[in-house]
């Protein structure tokens, strides 16, 4: 491929051009934020530490057009392993700064449950991000972008999973009675009624009853060589250069032994060929290398905070302020540590439904586990706007920003697949961040069945939605002529 | 918006996907690029810079040279030579 020409209008110099003044200006706004809380009290620092990774995952993730659902997306629709190779480098990394942060002891790292239920949810959601446009983080910056679509995403995100995680009546049909019984047998508070909504019968009598461990623990290994033998080696990078190896094999070989002209290549033509395709897009490569490290170091840096502060949990430090409201009766609130998306979008949907008169507390997602804080004292929460904002800034700053108005039919996509999405992000305890790059990174091999089950449902969703076009365009083809 | 595809003279094509999120751009320029002929021209108008590097990638590997790139104010005008 040829690039001819690339002319981009420069007629006035970037610094003052409007849009990277708005750009300036969303970023002072993200540091007066950031000023006025500290004054407020400065244990907010701990807080500000997800705003600003969050802005920074943002702005990488826009630079690199970093989306996971175009990586499983684009190979089966058109057959391009860009983002697939984006996202292998991103893992590679980010397991590598893990085991360094692991063994300096600030790892705030838990493994999931692993069991059918992570297959059958990454597979909803892999189904769901092909017609929402992006994966849960994917639509964090495109909204960044001015998306509106991706605005109406995260909307049908957050309610959907708020609803799936408090939901009882007739939902209760949906779980077998071996989970009743055995969620009645787990000695719980009263307040959170355990045999009463589907979802709290299927955390506390399935999902507690499976466990989730790193690949160390479960071969009964510790200390520092067997975490980096069996977590960081065998769970994460050997799988990446395995998965780098189909990628080029499949993908992208043939294609480049015809560009380079190698009829009979030997191992380091085919050596060459992966490196090439691990440059392709220099962008995406960059975004990769840039995200796997910081999603590392954001472990450290949040870990180090709660020694510093003697706390387990950021509700412990709310408590500390003077903030009891939205607190689980743990005490605690939804606070990772790492980089999350979908949980603190449920509390916001949460927090919204709670306000209009539903009683949501009774349930272990929101009254056990994560709470329901104000969104302004939603730590997580601010990642996740901290990502828009970054987004914004990097949108901006490029002259990308468009505000982008949905139509009927994205519409549709938006809130059906958005919500496919919050269904399936439960079920599997995570999206594609959460549940697959943050645990595969971590030595939790849980990661790489999401992933299965993500690749599944995004090939089926890709048929459908190929179906779907083929149909449509038939019946407008006298329009469009395509 | 809906998307339009039309001819606009011997051997140049026009696909507009702007207002389309992923996948939608990429997907119709690969469907439009099947369309044409050998040597025809595509000018594709679209305002999703996600689409941009998936399409890159797809000209990539079909050896389709990208010959004309115009940025700006959030949309993008790319002319693809189809191989």
């Amino acid at each position: 491929m040829n690039v001819a020409s690339a002319s981009i209008a420069t007629e006035t110099h970037w610094l003052f051009r409007k849009s990277s003044l708005q750009a300036m200006g969303v970023f002072l706004l993200v540091v007066s934020g950031s000023l006025l809380a500290l004054a407020q009290d400065t244990r907010f620092v701990y807080l500000l530490v997800y705003v600003w990774f969050g802005l920074a995952y943002g702005i990488l993730l826009q630079y690199g057009r970093f989306c996971m659902a175009s990586a499983v997306r684009d190979l089966f629709a058109v057959k391009v392993p860009r983002m697939a190779v984006g996202v292998m480098i991103a893992v590679a990394l980010y397991a590598v700064v893990a085991a360094i942060v692991t063994l300096a002891g600030f790892s705030t790292f838990h493994p999931n449950a692993m069991g059918w239920h992570i297959v059958v949810g990454a597979a909803i959601f892999g189904f769901g991000i092909v017609f929402t446009g992006g994966c849960a983080s994917g639509s964090l910056y495109k909204a960044g972008e001015g998306n509106m679509n991706s605005m109406l995403v995260i909307l049908a995100i957050s309610f959907s999973q708020a609803v799936v995680v408090t939901a009882s009546g007739w939902w209760d049909a949906l779980v077998p009675q071996s989970w009743i019984d055995s969620a009645a047998a787990k000695d719980m508070p009263a307040e959170l009624t355990i045999t009463q909504g589907w979802f709290d019968i299927f955390t506390a009598g399935y999902m507690w009853d499976l466990k989730g461990s790193t690949t160390a623990d479960v071969l009964g290994q510790s200390g520092a060589a067997s975490i980096l033998l069996y977590n960081t080696f065998l769970t994460a990078i050997l799988p990446v250069i395995l998965i780098l190896i189909a990628l080029y094999v499949f993908y992208y070989r043939k294609g480049y032994l015809r560009r380079s002209g190698k009829a009979s290549p030997a191992l380091r033509d085919e050596l060459a060929g992966m490196w090439a395709m691990c440059t392709s897009s220099r962008n995406t490569a960059l975004a990769g290398i840039g995200l796997g490290i910081l999603a590392g170091l954001h472990m450290y840096v949040t870990g180090a905070l709660r020694e510093h502060y003697d706390v387990f949990n950021f509700g412990e430090l709310l408590v500390a302020m003077g903030y009891t409201e939205g607190l689980s009766i743990q005490d605690t609130v939804f606070d990772p540590g790492y980089w999350y998306i979908t949980t603190q979008e449920a509390q916001w949907g949460g927090w919204v439904m709670q306000k209009l008169g539903i009683d949501n507390m009774d349930s272990i997602f929101f009254g056990l586990d994560n709470g329901l804080p104000n969104p302004l004292l939603n730590a997580p929460g601010f990642m996740s706007i901290g990502i828009i904002l970054g987004a914004a800034i990097m949108a901006l700053s490029r002259r990308e920003f468009k505000w982008k108005l949905p139509s009927w039919e994205t519409a549709f996509f938006a809130i059906v697949g958005g919500t496919l999405m919050g269904i399936g992000a439960r079920l599997a305890m995570g999206c594609n961040i959460g549940a697959f790059f943050a645990t595969v990174t971590n030595g939790d091999p849980s990661g790489w069945v999401f992933l299965v089950g993500m690749v599944l449902g995004a090939y089926v969703g890709v048929k459908v939605f190929t179906w779907y076009m083929d149909w449509s365009d038939a019946r407008k083809t006298s329009e469009s002529g395509l | 918006m809906a998307m339009s595809f039309n001819k606009i003279a011997d051997g140049e094509w026009e696909l507009n996907v702007c207002g389309y999120a992923c996948p939608h751009p990429q997907m119709y320029t690969k469907k439009a690029l099947q369309k044409l002929e050998s040597g025809d021209v595509l000018s594709l108008v679209f305002d999703n810079p996600s689409s941009g590097e998936s399409i890159m990638a797809m000209c990539e590997a079909e050896g389709n040279d990208l010959i004309d790139r115009q940025e700006g104010s959030g949309s993008f005008t790319w002319k693809i030579r189809k191989a």
